[in-house]
């Protein structure tokens, strides 16, 4: 179906359901229950899972098959933020316009650092794209502040002209992002009993355009263009003795994953209108690099997972501070309470990068493939102890 | 496949699902709430937004600090600090309005994207309805326009730079730190005073805004005594050793030097500048100085030694009663509270947000209301003393808190790690008051305030 094998086909409606019904799944705790700390189904944190997953899936399509692993990815994503606000602050706050112009300049700015950085390989393209990243990361701080904002980020103003909108709302601010009148802000919420459910127009919108990448991505793995960006991957040398040039392959490849990270920046300020430079910093970029390997290179779903994951540590870890730990310990003797509270507080609050750490070490160490090597082991072992008790409990079977 | 012929069941099927289809909108309700989080229960939640991790960490530890005492002090708890000496007496430890102020905590990581996150984060799940804390401009700028968006209010910590509450400007957004201009106006009669007013100077900036504003205020003031302006370098963010911008100094027929940096950077460049022998340095005849505009006293305990004698600008210090009276009132109440609980004297990024809650928390007190507009309404014009500042006025043009400006210089015998500075003058709030279009905060807006939902 739409030109998927049944596998895929399977994958994407999984893919889907989980987007669609996300706002549900990851709110499993009631509102009341010390255990809500863990609920990440608020629109921020769902935006975030499906942006930044739209960022790993495309970083993936360069680094899981061609295997070139870019360092400077975060810059795509920081100049389609710029692009996109510029947009909104000279056209339309219609989000169409900024989210298409963020790809088309992430798409540009790609080609030419591409051009340039895939003329070396291996880890002088990464050293390359690395420096890219963070020369474009010192313009918008600095050199560039007229353009950028610098420090305190790009921002709407309410004398920007918006030819094509208003300038200032009739209550006197600025407007917000909309797409055709529907503001990506406007949330419907369901309570059900104890439970709140929100549902956001903007995490909604996100989320169409991540299924779309997602299919996409799908798409190019099983092309024939995909296979010759494995290729490369496998031995780039033995392709070039073929008489097969390797370059248009890998640049396309950058190009279209520099393409993702724009969509992701357009999107970004489509959520919030804001750009700010620190979007770019060698973090940002080292990031994605984790998102994708923590989830499993070169697999389709993976970085999805590892997106998720990363930012559900960031966003829900880094707020249990020690007052919440006291909350969750009270019921322990005041001694016994202090040394649990002080064994577990080094790794949430501030300390999250701890946690994810030793989580990132484990996952490379014992599960190379990342967390779905992990999901299809858990898989065989059932499987596998399914089969066995199938051929255990036959001859218990009466032969009649 | 079968052919669609319409069965009893298929029929009923489709009935079901259509009528669901049709009640489903109305067990969806939009938020119903005359403005954004507004608080129902018992309790009312208040985000504290402040820097855990990063550059600012330390100054971020020391305003959480100051908001759980302030949090346990509108809760009646503790001594009350500085709820004694405001000169509104609305408060009385019964929480705000009578609800009990419960808190949420989040990182900035002096990074705009995490600082926006975690306010959103604060908004959209935990309810706020104001958020406070944040110790650089950058991330003020950023989550004070989130909030305007968003509906609630934002009282920014510690951002010095003039475009807080210049050209980023934000109707629901209030600042009671002091900034660059005044920075600049404060410092330039001391320095005139104390070491001429035929100085030659020479910048180093560090490269963001902040550093921009800040020169230009320091620069137009000094010039306006008669200094005059050698050089300006820009010096990148974080840069770790300033030497080779410092080589050139001496060189330059310079005899005073302005480090426009803040933190570690300014830990960093001024320890350069000592090893260099800039302080004992002669220059056109006299002795070479070194100005730092804006002081901490936690980047003075990070310089060490190499603060002695250096001149620079404060909000405020835990001192200021002790010294001058009790026109500052105030001060004592809270560093007692505050050291009693912690054990050391707080630093002016605690102070500024301790203020700031228990400014809100009377504003709704006055206003009778959560609503932002009605908070607005109330802090717009507000004349008040007793939080250790002297009397104080929040401008209602540009939403400033305007009061006197403490000028400091690094003691030369310390005598223990808390009393690194003292305090040479206070410039009184006349000399640092600035029309609120002055041209170094022209091109902002405060547009209307905004109570979302």
């Amino acid at each position: 179906m739409l030109g998927l094998t049944r596998k895929d086909f399977q994958l994407l409606l999984i893919v889907i359901g989980l987007t669609m019904f996300a706002p549900f799944l990851l709110n499993p705790f009631p509102e009341t229950s010390a255990l809500a700390q863990f609920n990440a189904g608020y629109p921020d944190l769902l935006q975030r899972f499906v942006i930044f997953s739209i960022f790993a899936i495309g970083f993936n399509i360069l680094f899981g098959l061609t295997g070139y692993l870019s360092f400077g990815h975060a810059a795509f994503i920081g100049i389609g933020s710029y692009a996109g606000v510029w947009m909104m602050k000279l056209l339309t706050m219609n989000i169409i316009p900024a989210i298409l112009v963020s790809i088309l300049v992430a798409a540009l700015v790609s080609l030419i650092i591409g051009y340039v950085s895939l003329r070396r390989s291996g880890i002088y393209f990464s050293i390359l794209t690395l420096a890219f990243a963070q020369m474009c990361y010192a313009l918008a701080y600095s050199v560039l502040t007229p353009i950028t904002g610098g420090e305190t980020g790009l921002q709407l103003r309410l004398n920007d002209p918006r030819i094509l909108g208003e300038s200032v709302t009739e209550a006197g601010n600025i407007p917000v992002p909309h797409l055709f009148g529907l503001e990506t802000r406007d949330s419907l919420e369901l309570a059900l009993g104890n439970w709140v459910f929100t549902f956001n127009a903007g995490y909604y919108i996100a989320a169409v355009a991540m299924i779309l990448a997602f299919y996409l991505a799908i798409r190019l793995f099983r092309s024939p263009f995909g296979i010759m960006l494995r290729a490369v991957k496998s031995n780039q040398q033995r392709m070039s003795y073929t008489g097969l040039n390797p370059k248009p392959y890998t640049l396309a490849a950058f190009v279209i994953s520099g393409m993702y990270a724009g969509l992701a920046g357009g999107l970004m300020v489509a959520m919030d209108p804001l750009a700010g430079a620190e979007r770019m910093l060698w973090t940002a970029s080292g990031e994605v690099v984790l998102m994708t390997i923590l989830g499993g290179a070169g697999t389709l779903i993976g970085p999805v997972l590892g997106a998720g994951v990363i930012k559900y540590f960031e966003s829900i870890f880094s707020t249990i501070n020690r007052t919440v730990l006291e909350g969750w310990f009270a019921f322990l003797p005041d001694g016994l309470e202090n040394v649990v509270i002080s064994m577990i507080y080094p790794f949430v609050g501030k300390g999250w990068h701890l946690t994810l750490g030793i989580m990132f070490m484990l996952v490379v160490i014992f599960l190379p493939g990342g967390l779905v090597e992990g999901g299809q082991r858990l898989g065989r072992l059932f499987r596998r102890r399914g089969k066995r008790d199938a051929a255990e409990g036959d001859p218990v079977k009466p032969a009649e | 496949m079968t052919k669609g012929t319409l069965s009893r069941r298929g029929l009923l099927k489709a009935g079901a699902v259509t009528g669901a289809g049709l009640a489903l909108p109305t067990i969806f309700t939009s938020p119903a709430a005359a403005f954004t989080n507004e608080p129902t229960g018992d309790s009312v939640t208040l985000g504290f937004n402040v820097p855990q991790s990063g550059p600012y960490a330390d100054e971020g530890a020391d305003q959480l600090r100051a908001l759980e005492l302030v949090a346990e002090h509108l809760n009646g708890g503790g001594d009350g600090g500085m709820m004694q000496t405001f000169s509104s007496q609305t408060l009385e430890g019964n929480g705000i309005m009578g609800k009990r102020v419960e808190f949420v905590t989040g990182d900035t990581a002096t990074n705009t994207d995490r600082a926006r996150a975690s306010a959103r984060s604060m908004i959209e799940k935990d309810g706020a309805v104001m958020i406070t804390g944040g110790s650089s401009s950058g991330p003020a700028v950023a989550v004070q326009a989130l909030c305007q968006d968003a509906g609630v209010i934002f009282m920014a910590g510690l951002t010095h730079a003039n475009d807080t509450t210049g050209k980023d400007r934000r109707a629901n957004g209030f600042r009671h730190f002091f900034n660059s201009y005044m920075s600049g106006a404060a410092l330039a009669p001391i320095l005139a005073d104390q070491y001429g007013t035929d100085r030659k100077a020479y910048y180093l900036t560090a490269d963001y805004n902040w550093g921009y504003t800040t020169e230009q205020a320091v620069q137009e003031a000094t010039e306006s005594k008669g200094w005059e302006t050698v050089e300006k370098v820009l010096t990148p963010v974080g840069a770790g050793d300033f030497s080779s911008y410092i080589t050139p100094v001496l060189q330059s027929g310079a005899d005073t030097l302005v480090l426009v940096h803040y933190g570690g950077d300014m830990v960093n460049s001024l320890t350069n500048a000592v090893q260099f022998g800039l302080r004992e340095a002669q220059a056109n005849g006299r002795d070479f100085q070194i100005v730092v505009p804006l002081y901490s006293e936690l980047m003075a305990r990070g310089a060490g030694p190499n603060i002695k004698g250096i001149i620079g600008s404060q909000n405020w210090d835990w001192k200021l009663e002790n010294q001058l009276g009790a026109k500052y009132t105030g001060t004592n109440a809270f560093v007692r509270s505050f050291g009693e609980k912690y054990g050391f004297p707080p630093s002016q990024a605690a102070h500024t947000v301790y203020c700031q809650v228990m400014l809100y928390a009377d504003a709704v007190n006055r206003a009778g209301s959560f609503n932002p507009c009605a908070v607005v309404e109330a802090l717009e014009g507000f004349e008040f003393d007793g939080l250790g500042n002297g009397p104080t006025l929040y401008r209602a043009d540009d939403h400033q808190c305007f009061k006197d400006v403490v000028v400091v210089r690094g003691k030369e015998n310390p005598e223990n790690e808390f009393d690194l500075v003292e305090i040479i003058e206070v410039t009184p709030v006349e000399q640092v008051t600035y029309p609120h279009d002055h041209p170094q905060f022209a091109g902002g807006e405060l547009g209307a305030c905004n109570a979302g939902a």
